[in-house]
């Protein structure tokens, strides 16, 4: 058997790396935010999980799904605009996240909204792997093309690039990584490992290939550190990665002036 | 409104017929016609309004549109699109380099590196730099280096020379002229400016705001009859407008 603390290690490098990764686009596409209120459509989800034994992330999953789906059909229904909808589709989700989660049991509620990535399976850690890794592959090759589009859209078609198509799959992207990072963050912070490593990875980069890079090492260097830690000192994992990360930042900022 | 002139040309490469595009009840193309040949240096020409980046969207597709656009030949021809005000800015947002800005049409470096030359910027300057950094001319420049390093047949440029001063906007258009001939492009182009339309254009399309259009090489067509129609009846209706 696996020790735990290597399955919990493997997991947070690459869900940390590979969320940077994507959010490295995401802030291109000013869409950084979005991470945060999607986890919190995830909580309904994760209660159910943990209510009733199913997989986390599958319930996160879902719920951002169906979340997604909902605010879709009510903006066509009430042509009312898309971010207040999000604000009353995401705060019922944290909503109902609570009223399933009995509030007796005090670790669930924690797990749910900060994550527990130490008693991580070894099902779940194949699981992140794997997709990790396969939506680092996807992102990588249409990448270029979203950054096209966000120079000019009518430049990106000309060019034959079918732009609806590629945000629909970025889309479905975060909506995998946001329900990954659940289990590491819980489905308050997602918002934290797809903005931080892209925000540091910026002050170092001219060019897109170092900020997504940059991103993702970023992003994976903090998952490492923030695991050594809470192996340290008994802490939450997921709280001191996010923390190292925001460190790590604030340290760029006055190294960045040098690099310049 | 009156019946737009067709003009019909030996060996068309575009053929556009009946074209009609509506945003909501507003019509800004009523019904027009026309042909591109090929290896020819196509003006539009109008004010305001009168639906020149329109007619270049809806012959590339990006807004919907009625009527018939037809290519002639075996197969659609390899264009280039230059959008109007395809800003610095935008890049400066980016975290990208004029290298990679070149790489999402061509991988080799030995291809860009000439091309830059061939607009007279110099590689090793300015390859690592972000776009957005460069001047506006050096900018523009890199644009039209950009729009021809995927070999098109046909260019589609948009105002190439907006927010450059007279200097720079002389270089830009010798530039395309000089492209022009010696890769024998068909080029279709959006300007305000007389003096060029006179300089460079084989024909000219008009648009004005009443959908009346001319067609026709411009030394026949932009009689002073023909430019006070174009120009003056979009003076009326912004003095209209602002009653």
């Amino acid at each position: 058997m696996i020790n735990q603390f290597i399955l919990s290690l493997i997991s947070a490098i690459f869900i940390g790396g590979v969320a940077g990764y994507l959010g490295s686009l995401m802030i291109t596409k000013r869409m950084g935010l979005v991470g945060g209120p999607l986890g919190h459509l995830a909580l309904p989800g994760v209660a159910l999980a943990l209510v009733y034994h199913f997989n986390v992330f599958l319930g996160a999953l879902l719920t951002i799904i169906i979340g997604g789906i909902l605010i879709w059909l009510l903006e066509i229904k009430t042509k009312a605009s898309m971010e207040a909808l999000s604000g009353l589709v995401f705060a019922s989700g944290v909503a109902l996240g609570f009223l399933i989660l009995p509030f007796s049991e005090e670790h669930q509620l924690e797990e749910a909204l900060i994550g527990d990535i130490a008693k991580i399976s070894f099902a779940d850690t194949i699981l992140a792997i794997i997709l990790s890794t396969l939506i680092f592959l996807i992102i990588k090759r249409i990448y270029s093309k979203l950054l096209l589009a966000e120079v000019s859209e009518d430049l990106a078609k000309t060019e034959g690039i079918k732009v609806k198509k590629y945000n629909f799959i970025y889309l479905a992207c975060i909506a995998i990584i946001v329900a990954l990072t659940v289990k590491l963050v819980g489905g308050l912070l997602p918002v934290a490992l797809i903005v931080i490593p892209a925000l540091t990875a910026r002050n170092f980069s001219k060019s897109s290939f170092q900020y997504s890079f940059g991103a993702l090492i970023f992003g994976a260097v903090s998952a490492i550190l923030g695991i050594l830690l809470a192996k340290f000192y008994g802490l939450p994992a997921g709280l001191l990665i996010i923390l190292v990360g925001a460190l790590i930042f604030v340290v760029s900022i006055f190294l960045k002036k040098s690099y310049e | 409104m009156e019946e737009p002139i067709l003009q019909v040309t030996p060996h068309p490469i575009l053929v556009v017929r009946g074209l009609n595009v509506k945003f909501g009840e507003d019509e800004v193309i009523k019904n027009l016609s026309f042909e591109v040949k090929k290896g020819e240096f196509l003006i539009v020409l109008g004010p305001n309004g009168s639906g020149k980046t329109t007619l270049f969207k809806a012959i590339l597709g990006l807004v919907p549109s009625e009527g018939k656009i037809i290519w002639q030949g075996a197969k659609t021809p390899k264009i280039s699109y230059l959008p109007e005000r395809l800003s610095q800015d935008q890049f400066k947002n980016l975290a990208i380099t004029i290298k990679e800005f070149f790489r999402f049409k061509e991988s080799r470096d030995e291809k860009i590196v000439p091309i830059l030359k061939a607009v007279g910027l110099e590689p090793k300057d300015i390859l690592n730099k972000n776009p957005g950094n460069l001047s506006s001319g050096q900018f523009q420049r890199m644009l039209i280096a950009w729009s021809l390093i995927s070999e098109p047949e046909i260019l589609f440029f948009d105002e190439p020379a907006t927010g450059i001063d007279i200097g720079g906007e002389e270089t830009i258009y010798s530039l395309l002229e000089k492209f022009w001939k010696e890769k024998n492009l068909t080029i279709l182009l959006i300007t305000h400016d007389l003096d060029i339309v006179y300089k460079y254009a084989t024909n000219v399309l008009c648009l004005s705001k009443k959908g009346v259009c001319c067609f026709g090489p411009p030394k026949e067509i932009l009689t002073p009859e023909a430019l006070e129609k174009i120009y003056k009846t979009g003076i009326k209706f912004y003095e209209h407008r602002h009653d």
